[in-house]
């Protein structure tokens, strides 16, 4: 018997057809692994089992939820259900709690709804799921705040939110994309552990199918609101018999072509960072003493080749970005000097800066919120071109944004539309466009494809690549994915707690960490290859 | 916490101190002489001199100042020119009057405006939102005069509940006396619910689209009780800021239904000053209001740091 039954179910938003004839079934104690590209219909799966969706939404078919036929269901049902039986993880832990209110009345307001316990009864209640969650009352009482906590440990609270009354279901969609490899591997124990404690059945939503891999005991592939395939999870990622599976698992393993880089140790370095350290204003703890200052990055020193491709991997909140952007002349170093084309660039003003500041430009991590929605592409991808010393005329710029619009893969004409025409593959490759219109011999990228889909996170990988050999950019990657390390650069910088703790060949690094900090990121980092081999070898 | 509240009130000084140097420095470069003021066009200039000589006023300018500043502490503000009595006897006679005024407009305009915002933004596009918006469109559009008149002609003429205008004063008892600024506080506090309402709407349809809204739908809670438990109160910093603007405003803008009313508010009185080059009045209201707006923005701040947490521990 199962938990959860859902059979043809469709979906509609307005005119738009999100779900087709879905199935899925959750028995107790299973976990089943819902995996599909942005847009595929995942989240508005579980918003259909929690009758949150929007306002504008038709759903058609059958949900059943232990005997309750959730579609049919008045609210007053469904308010009884949520958070008592069915509880939800969202993805993104920053935003997923109320700032205004302690952690203690968040866990504690949805046990005293349903069970009507007194405030202290629930308040004892939310600290004994606050300490399973691994928040001890030691370092994280009652009466913190969220904006006290770090992405991880808020994770840790909407876990503790959504299994605090023992649900027979949980829903979790994405629950650690928004995470680092380590702080991922501890929120899938942590799930893992909380599902064979009390025969819960959860439904896990990810992107990611290594993950789910890892996880999932069956495992259902969504395309377009239309089941491609289900089944064992094992099974069906072993045999990848559906074209689309197999298109999917090759997407996230997939490591662009590359030619060997041309042997680089001769020669001017474009880039030395030597001895650099940012510290930051700490917090006051009295009127009376200075504030200690906090150390992000501490006594970096690295050097880059022209044409090199570098990684420089660590957990969030270890210093990678802050170091980026001393590179890019965007904030000043409390020490040490930065050299670039073997000039320093600490310590110059803004006009001194400009040469510079053309052959190095940067790729953020979010293709949404790096542009401004109410310029064409033309404007956008041109922003760079001021840094020239001869202003372009109209026609000359025309022609450069048509130039490295073609070189990222899109039309000369794309340059009238608007950003919100375009896909989120399509605003990563208007960013690289952007980077490269002023033939820089440096790209900073900052997590660059961790907020892609595995397929076009695949192709924007092969235009990284592309670009290396056809432009002889080199790039410093910014992640915590090593997948995308090994995937495009040569060379690793692993960084942890503002220091560079080793560093080496991308490949040798990474099969044989040394460091504890490189082990660590090793150990956690999802691989889908390890987990099919492992899942194969636990069903014998 | 501490901290906070000590920058604020430093901060608030500081503001204090800079606004008394600004209206003196005013008054100081405005033509006319007061003691030929106050003596008339007549007088000779010995004894415009030695007028002037009596009122300090040939002291030099940093001395003149801290005498002024040292008055308006100990609530010693000069005598008015005009009514030839202590300008604090005049401003306490005023504020009896304007300073309940504004409270009780306040208390309507919130008490009207937040349940009007909670109930648009909890249907919101449907046709309770479009007709309280509607009338909250209307509310800021229409002139207060002309509320105060249809009040008058409605509470006053036809039913006869409340006069319709003067001031008995609170010695002839706290009923009629509030009775008396009923009327007036409606018509002040109408326009100002109106805003007040698409404010509190506007930063609650905001609120209602977070994460953290979802989470609460999440653990079984109606949607009702999200919105007064979970967005309300995420809700509040811009209807705070705005309630302090108001109040300002309440205060000293009020010149207009006032005179409807006839009512001796601070607003008339500013505005009779004005027009007889009363200085002396008109500068140490100026002062008042001042410390007033300042004295609200502090209470605001502060109000910031009780509703959200975050403000508490920075700095």
């Amino acid at each position: 018997m199962s938990l959860l039954e859902i059979e043809n179910l469709s979906l509609t938003i307005g005119d738009t057809q999100i779900l087709k004839g879905m199935e899925l079934s959750v028995a107790p104690g299973e976990v089943m692994g819902l995996v599909g590209e942005s847009g595929s219909g995942k989240s508005m799966t579980a918003l259909t089992v929690m009758r949150l969706l929007p306002y504008a939404a038709r759903a058609s078919g059958r949900v059943s939820f232990d005997g309750i036929d959730i579609l049919a269901a008045t609210e007053d049902q469904m308010c009884a259900l949520r958070g008592d039986d069915v509880g939800m993880v969202f993805q993104e832990p920053m935003t997923a709690l109320n700032p205004v209110k302690t952690i203690g009345e968040q866990v504690a307001e949805g046990i005293r709804w349903h069970t009507k316990a007194t405030r202290a009864g629930a308040e004892e209640r939310a600290r004994r799921m606050l300490d399973r969650v691994g928040l001890p009352q030691a370092k994280f009482p009652l009466s913190r705040y969220p904006h006290e906590l770090s992405g991880g440990q808020r994770q840790r609270v909407v876990i503790a939110i959504a299994c605090a009354l023992k649900p027979k279901l949980l829903i979790a969609d994405e629950p650690t994309t928004a995470l680092d490899v380590v702080l991922q591997a501890q929120i899938l124990d942590l799930l893992r552990d909380l599902v064979a404690e009390s025969r819960m059945g959860l439904l896990l939503i990810s992107h990611d199918l290594a993950v789910v891999t890892e996880m999932a005991d069956r495992i259902t592939i969504l395309r377009r609101g239309e089941v491609m395939e289900a089944g064992d999870t094992a099974r069906t990622l072993s045999e990848q018999l559906h074209p689309y599976t197999r298109q999917l698992a090759q997407a996230s393993t997939h490591v662009p072509a590359r030619a060997r880089p041309h042997d680089t140790s001769q020669g001017k370095p474009l880039l030395q960072v030597e001895g650099v350290t940012r510290d930051y204003p700490g917090r006051r703890t009295s009127l009376f003493k200075r504030a200690v200052p906090i150390r992000a990055v501490d006594d970096v020193s690295l050097s880059m080749q022209p044409g090199q491709s570098v990684a420089l991997v660590g957990r969030s909140g270890c210093g990678k970005s802050t170091l980026a952007r001393m590179i890019l002349a965007l904030d000043k170093p409390s020490s040490g000097a930065i050299r670039f084309r073997g000039e320093t660039t600490t310590g110059k003003s803004e006009a001194e800066l400009k040469p510079a500041r053309r052959d190095m430009q940067v790729v953020f991590q979010d293709p949404y919120g790096s542009f401004d929605p109410r310029q064409k592409v033309e404007k956008l991808v041109a922003e760079p071109l001021h840094v020239l010393d001869k202003k372009p005329t109209r026609a000359e710029r025309r022609e450069m944004v048509a130039h490295a619009l073609h070189e990222v893969g899109l039309d000369q004409r794309d340059m009238d539309k608007y950003p919100h025409e375009f896909s989120g593959g399509q605003r990563q490759r208007l960013s690289i466009a952007r980077a490269i219109i002023t033939r820089p011999k440096l790209v900073v990228a900052d997590e660059p494809v961790s907020a892609l889909d595995v397929s076009i996170r695949a192709q924007i990988l092969d235009l990284f690549a592309e670009l290396n050999q056809k432009l002889g950019i080199a790039y410093l990657f910014i992640t915590h994915d090593l997948t995308v390390a090994r995937a495009i650069t040569d060379q690793v910088l692993v960084m942890h707690d503002g220091k560079i703790v080793e560093r080496g060949k991308t490949n040798e690094v990474l099969d044989h960490p040394q460091s504890e900090a490189a082990k660590a990121l090793v150990a956690a980092a999802p691989d889908l290859h390890r987990a099919i081999a492992r899942r194969m070898q636990e069903q014998g | 916490m501490t901290a906070y509240l000590l920058k604020r009130l430093a901060i608030s000084l500081a503001t204090l101190v800079l606004a008394s140097i600004v209206v003196f420095a005013v008054l100081e470069i405005l033509p006319g002489d007061p003691a030929r003021l106050m003596l008339g066009m007549n007088a000779s200039a010995d004894q415009v001199e030695l007028l002037r000589n009596q009122m300090g006023l040939n002291a030099p300018l940093l001395l003149r100042y801290l005498h002024w500043a040292g008055g308006l502490l100990s609530l010693d503000f000069g005598r008015s020119y005009t009514y030839s009595v202590p300008v604090i006897d005049l401003v306490r006679e005023r504020l009896a009057v304007s300073l309940p005024l504004a409270l009780i407009a306040l208390a309507l305009s919130t008490v009207i405006a937040i349940p009007v915002g909670l109930f648009s933004a909890s249907r919101r596009g449907r046709a309770g939102d479009t007709i309280s918006m509607g009338a909250a469109q209307l509310g800021v559009a229409v002139p207060n005069f002309w509320f105060a008149l249809m009040l008058i002609y409605v509470f006053a003429v036809w039913l006869r509940l409340v006069p319709a205008g003067g001031f008995p004063g609170w010695s002839a008892g706290i009923w009629p006396a509030l009775k008396s600024l009923l009327l007036p506080a409606v018509a002040l506090a109408l326009p100002q619910a109106a805003i007040l309402a698409r404010v509190t709407r506007s930063a609650l349809i905001e609120v209602l689209n977070e994460d953290y809204i979802r989470t609460a739908r999440a653990k079984g809670l109606p949607y009702r009780a999200v919105l007064w438990r979970h967005a309300l109160r995420n809700a509040m910093i811009p209807v705070l800021t705005i309630l302090g603007l108001q109040f300002a405003f309440l205060l000293a803008g009020t010149i207009i239904i006032e005179n409807v009313f006839y009512l001796p508010g601070l607003g008339r009185l500013v505005f009779q000053a004005i027009t007889q080059r009363d200085l002396i009045v008109v500068e140490s209201v100026v002062m008042l209001l001042v410390a007033a707006v300042i004295a609200v923005n502090l209470v605001v701040d502060l109000s910031y740091a009780v509703v959200d947490p975050r403000l508490r521990s920075r700095q």
